[in-house]
């Protein structure tokens, strides 16, 4: 069915992405799953913390489904993505198994990073991360295009950060570079309104996350709408591929959570705006009621898809609770590739623990 | 493939052949070559076998490098290969690991490593603990190199040795070389490994010649990261160093000689892994140990080598305490007596040698 979307405010181009775009039922039916599918990932994710089986960062994702699977509809799985600390979500849109996703969490050999990375250090093929120092991924994530643009694969690298990391000074370094050498690299700043404790107006000066790029043209989309968010991003492929350097894309959205599960997320916000948020924009709500209104699936179709995502979070969700953690002889593995085994010391000089690469 | 050939066929005459032509016409058997031009050559060699390989950092291309190192390399590859970047280190040094993440086997050189501090948390944090952090499915095959420690007369902000900062941490190799088969074999080596590297160059040592063997000049020449070398054997005292110092320990060990005191001078060649066996096997030999080096001497490198003599067979072998010799602990002053009082002498190395030796 067509769609319209939302103008996109844009700086620096002549025109912004197309604005109505085309969703199929098997597209509706897979964005529609992959979005409950990682709702449903973190609800459970923070079940298991208030549980205590989850410990340490948590940085949930609901609310933001629409970026996550929006961008992954816009590019390849041949293409690459690097983000920052709030990655569960691109983890799964990235090849990752909800079960060693959680896995992972629970800090178990099962998990994604054999429970030795946790929440934020998770990793697929064409995956960067997951990534804990704020703003560290971007430089990073411009190196990914530049190595695109060195192998002439004719790939392209997104590279996403917060509305917190858009004022760090390392994102203005590499904003230089990749425009300098027009490197095929999509710049995405996630703005869901608050680094951590503090709203946008008391970090940024300018809170024109798009315009930040001075000289990289910008869009300003919607990120509540993944239909918005898909079209955005194939029109910032586009502009990547066709070798014009990069190009910087804000997605509105908005978190439920928290900053982590530290923060219970209601001193710097009131309950009212986040009911706001889920009542009015809710982006599963959305694309469902835009499917249902179009007839493209009936209630009972999306039910189903509900029950199963259900289930496979339950299976999940026992696995990750019920895999072993991993073995001590782990402890000291992975410090370097393709070396011979060496030594490790270990607390104090009698230990001497094993390493392999 | 065809000089691999020729190579089997005639032996000795085939190999001169060889590299009669692809050595830049320089004649094998000894040579003296600059430690500047030894790292250049490494490069150069390197670039040409692996694609892969590129060269990033601040006027490395069209400057011929700040202090000369990647001369004629631009003339020789281009910009895609050798690439000038802004002075933005974080941003640069990100960019480069990214590179490494995605394929690449990047040579990122910091001006000085003073400069490095800027962009330490990516060689730290995105760097050294990536390939730890994904439980070995991600690896950063990436070498950071420029030159570390003191230099003459630029003061305390251009003057700091980053082996202890960076020797600290897992992840990381950290190779220091002194001469320039260390650094042609070692930064051969360092490029080709598949982990993060940093190969901290001494500015000084730039312009010093030495002479190198005719099996350094091959192709294939590689130092295996993580050896120390005897550079001269003694059966009095153990004296351990690394970079520029060790010249000034060998020209205090040709004084003590005189004198009937023979110093076993130790090449660390690495930093990290430290090659604790070396020093032990001489310790238990000569019974007495002094380190050098230039570095501040809080939680520095010597502090290390001593806990490790602490724990492990040599300390039973000593006959008197390990001590260190090191740079004194203030920021680099300008005056140049202040400067010569702020680092290691030759009479330093020899005084400490003397005590330890109660001599």
């Amino acid at each position: 069915s067509l769609s319209e979307n939302a103008k996109c405010d844009v700086h620096k181009l002549e025109e912004g992405p197309p604005l109505q775009a085309v969703l199929t039922r098997e597209e509706g039916l897979q964005y529609y799953r992959t979005m409950q599918t990682m709702r449903r990932m973190e609800l459970k994710s923070d079940q298991l913390y208030k549980q205590k089986i989850i410990r340490g960062f948590c940085h949930l994702y609901d609310g933001q489904e629409a970026c996550a699977v929006g961008i992954e509809a816009g590019i390849n799985l041949t293409d690459h993505l690097i983000t920052a600390y709030r990655a569960h979500g691109y983890t799964l849109t990235r090849g990752g198994t909800v079960r060693e996703i959680m896995a992972e969490l629970t800090g178990r050999r099962g998990g994604i990073a054999k429970g030795k990375g946790g929440s934020m250090h998770m990793y697929t093929k064409h995956f960067y991360g997951g990534n804990g120092i704020v703003g560290a991924q971007v430089p990073l994530g411009a190196g990914v295009a530049l190595a695109c643009k060195y192998l002439g694969k004719n790939e392209l690298c997104v590279c996403l950060y917060g509305d917190g990391a858009a004022n760090q000074g390392q994102i203005f370094e590499t904003y230089n570079m990749a425009s300098l050498w027009k490197l095929p690299c999509i710049f995405i700043c996630e703005n869901n309104k608050y680094g951590m404790g503090t709203s946008v107006e008391r970090a940024a000066a300018s809170t024109d996350y798009f315009k930040r790029g001075d000289f990289i043209p910008g869009l300003r989309v919607d990120g509540m709408d993944v239909l918005c968010v898909r079209e955005a991003t194939k029109f910032a492929a586009e502009h990547c591929r066709s070798g014009k350097g990069p190009i910087l894309m804000e997605l509105q959205t908005y978190r439920y959570h928290g900053h982590s599960m530290s923060d219970p997320g209601i001193s710097y916000r009131t309950r009212e705006e986040i009911q706001e948020v889920r009542s009015k924009s809710d982006p599963i709500s959305m694309l469902k009621d835009r499917m249902l209104s179009n007839n493209m699936a009936s209630v009972e179709e999306l039910k189903e898809i509900d029950v199963e995502v259900r289930k496979e979070i339950e299976d999940a969700a026992q696995f990750a609770t019920t895999d072993p953690e991993p073995p001590l002889d782990d402890l000291c593995n992975h410090i370097f590739y393709n070396d011979p085994p060496m030594e490790v010391r270990g607390t104090n000089p009698w230990t001497k623990l094993k390493s392999v690469s | 493939m065809a000089s691999l050939r020729c190579l089997l066929r005639s032996g000795k005459t085939a190999v001169r052949a060889v590299l009669r032509r692809e050595f830049h016409g320089t004649p094998p058997a000894a040579v003296q070559v600059t430690v500047r031009d030894a790292l250049n050559q490494a490069m150069d060699e390197e670039l040409e076998r692996d694609e892969r390989v590129f060269l990033l950092g601040e006027e490395v291309a069209q400057y011929d490098g700040a202090y000369k190192v990647s001369r004629g390399l631009w003339k020789k590859y281009g910009d895609k290969r050798i690439i000038d970047t802004p002075i933005t280190e974080m941003g640069f040094a990100g960019i480069a690991v990214g590179a490494a993440m995605a394929g690449l086997r990047p040579i990122c050189e910091f001006m000085t490593f003073n400069f490095s501090m800027q962009a330490i948390d990516q060689v730290i944090n995105s760097a050294a603990k990536t390939y730890y952090m994904s439980a070995g499915r991600q690896s950063v095959p990436i070498v950071f190199r420029g030159p570390n420690g003191a230099s003459a007369g630029v003061a305390a902000q251009h003057s700091q040795c980053f082996a202890a900062w960076y020797g600290h941490c897992p992840g990381l190799k950290v190779v220091s070389p002194w001469s320039a088969e260390d650094a042609r074999g070692l930064l051969k080596s360092a490029i080709r490994d598949d982990n993060p590297v940093v190969f901290l160059e001494n500015e000084l040592m730039y312009g010093v010649p030495f002479e190198m063997s005719e099996e350094s000049q091959s192709k294939d020449f590689l130092i295996p990261i993580g050896k120390a070398k005897i550079e001269r054997q003694g059966n009095h005292i153990t004296v351990v160093s690394h970079s520029r110092m060790v010249s000034l320990c060998l020209d205090a060990a040709a004084v003590l000689a005189k004198e009937g005191i023979e110093c076993e001078v130790i090449n660390m060649r690495t930093i990290r892994p430290l090659d604790a066996e070396a020093i032990e096997t001489s310790v238990m030999k000569t019974n007495h140990l002094i380190t050098v080096e230039g570095g501040w001497p809080q939680f520095g490198v010597g502090g290390e080598i001593l806990a490790r003599i602490m724990e492990g067979p040599a300390f039973n072998y000593l006959d008197a305490p390990a001590v260190r010799v090191t740079g004194v602990d203030i920021p680099m002053p300008y005056a140049k007596i202040l400067e010569d009082n702020s680092v290691p002498q030759i009479k330093d190395i020899i005084f400490s040698v003397k005590k330890t030796l109660n001599a």
